[in-house]
């Protein structure tokens, strides 16, 4: 008895919460959560606010993502916030497991992103947005170690987004570019600057193609500086997200993450859910 | 840069494929015949979702079943020209939400997917649609 009036309370309160949830947006138009917390696809941030709320709503939305390459192991959780789909506030804690030095990595992300112009679906141009990633390593010795100057940095981008509608032979064709100010290593998991510190705008570019309303197939890129010397490289992707509804997608990707502190060829899966309130 | 080729590559391919097909969208879709049968399933959507139905209070179903007809039948290069009200005129004072907006376009969707109208017809025909809707919401 005890336990039915427990379950009928549960039962309320996940009514309640799915009423309550933002569901203003086109499915799959908020797009995933990358590395860093925001909205964007896996590795890239974008130009579309996290989650389903439109000019008068409010939504939030939790994470988690595991990146598993040859010598490493990324894993993220975080939660985004979406006002009135005009700002974007996210909170991320990264996870940095280094086995064959028996090491662990922590650094923490605050993010902020505005909207600054249009929407992906409907604008004449594309949506535009103006991002911000606050990162503090919480244990520095490596990075310092490496040469960093710094245990904490701050990145800015501005990324542009549009979804044509039936422009692939029929399907819908999603792009995204994004110029980022960074002077992270390896998104600051091997902390900021260093000897080499040089060119600071980095380029980074998503596409993708809805196969149905559910399924998205894409590729990613992301431009790394060389700040260390330690050759490194530029990323790249290739992802499928499924979106079976408004409140959970699940993507899936093949990294390519180049030379990471000395050892070659990191390549490997990437697994990420995301849930939207 | 080389990638950056790869897509441009990827991206010529598969447009290409569009110049293929020689009908209109309105033959695609079944002519006159299949968008009567899709905007019938659309009004039986809205006629099953409280929110939207709630623009509809006022509206005569008849006259809003024929204007959309022939309004699709326009946009689709059919052999018809819509003559009713503007969009502008019709949707002033309703006052529609970006959400309301696009709770109508998922019903549109529900009626295309009801209707068993391929993913990539259904696509080119939101693509036609999309551009009215600073004609539709918030006025």
């Amino acid at each position: 008895m005890k336990h039915c009036k427990w379950l009928i309370g549960l039962y309320c309160l996940v009514n309640v919460a799915s009423s309550l949830a933002a569901t203003g947006k086109l499915l799959a138009t908020p797009g995933v959560s990358q590395v860093e917390g925001s909205a964007g696809g896996g590795l890239v941030p974008w130009a579309q606010l996290a989650g389903y709320a439109s000019a008068d709503e409010v939504a939030i939305n939790g994470f988690c993502s595991r990146a598993d390459v040859t010598d490493y192991r990324l894993d993220v959780c975080g939660v985004q916030f979406n006002l009135f789909d005009r700002v974007e506030l996210s909170y991320a804690q990264q996870q940095f497991d280094v086995p064959a030095l028996d090491t662990q990595i922590e650094q923490s992300i605050s993010a902020a992103k505005i909207r600054l112009y249009g929407d992906i679906v409907y604008s004449e141009w594309p949506q535009v947005s103006l991002g911000m990633q606050h990162k503090e390593l919480q244990n520095g010795a490596l990075a310092s170690l490496l040469g960093a100057k710094d245990t904490k940095g701050t990145d800015v981008y501005i990324a542009a987004s549009k979804l044509h509608l039936g422009a692939l032979a029929g399907y819908n064709w999603f792009w995204n570019t994004t110029v980022r100010y960074s002077e992270a290593n390896q998104l600051g998991l091997l902390g900021y600057g260093g000897e080499n510190s040089a060119e600071k705008l980095l380029f980074e570019a998503s596409s993708a193609v809805f196969l149905t309303h559910q399924v998205a197939v894409g590729i990613e890129y992301r431009e790394k500086s060389n700040n260390l010397g330690l050759s490194e490289q530029d990323w790249k992707d290739i992802f499928i997200a499924w979106f079976p509804n408004k409140h959970i997608s699940v993507t899936a990707a093949w990294l390519d993450l180049g030379r990471i502190a000395g050892a070659d060829d990191q390549t490997g899966w990437y697994l990420s859910v995301t849930g939207y309130w | 840069m080389k990638y950056g080729l790869y897509v441009f590559a990827l991206v010529v391919l598969l447009s290409g494929c569009r110049a293929t097909n020689q009908l209109s969208l309105y033959q695609q879709l079944d002519g006159q015949q299949g968008i009567e049968k899709l905007v019938d399933s659309f009004i039986n959507q809205i006629g099953h979702d409280s929110r939207i139905l709630e623009y509809f209070k006022q509206a005569n179903v008849a006259h809003f079943r024929q204007g959309f007809i022939l309004h699709l039948c326009s946009v689709t290069d059919g052999p018809c020209s819509y003559t009713g009200d503007s969009m502008i005129d019709i949707h002033t004072g309703m006052n529609i939400s970006e959400k309301d907006f696009n709770r109508v376009v998922e019903l549109l969707i529900n009626a295309m997917d009801e209707q068993q109208i391929p993913q990539r017809l259904q696509n080119t025909l939101l693509e036609r649609l999309a551009p009215m809707r600073s004609e539709v919401i918030n006025i």
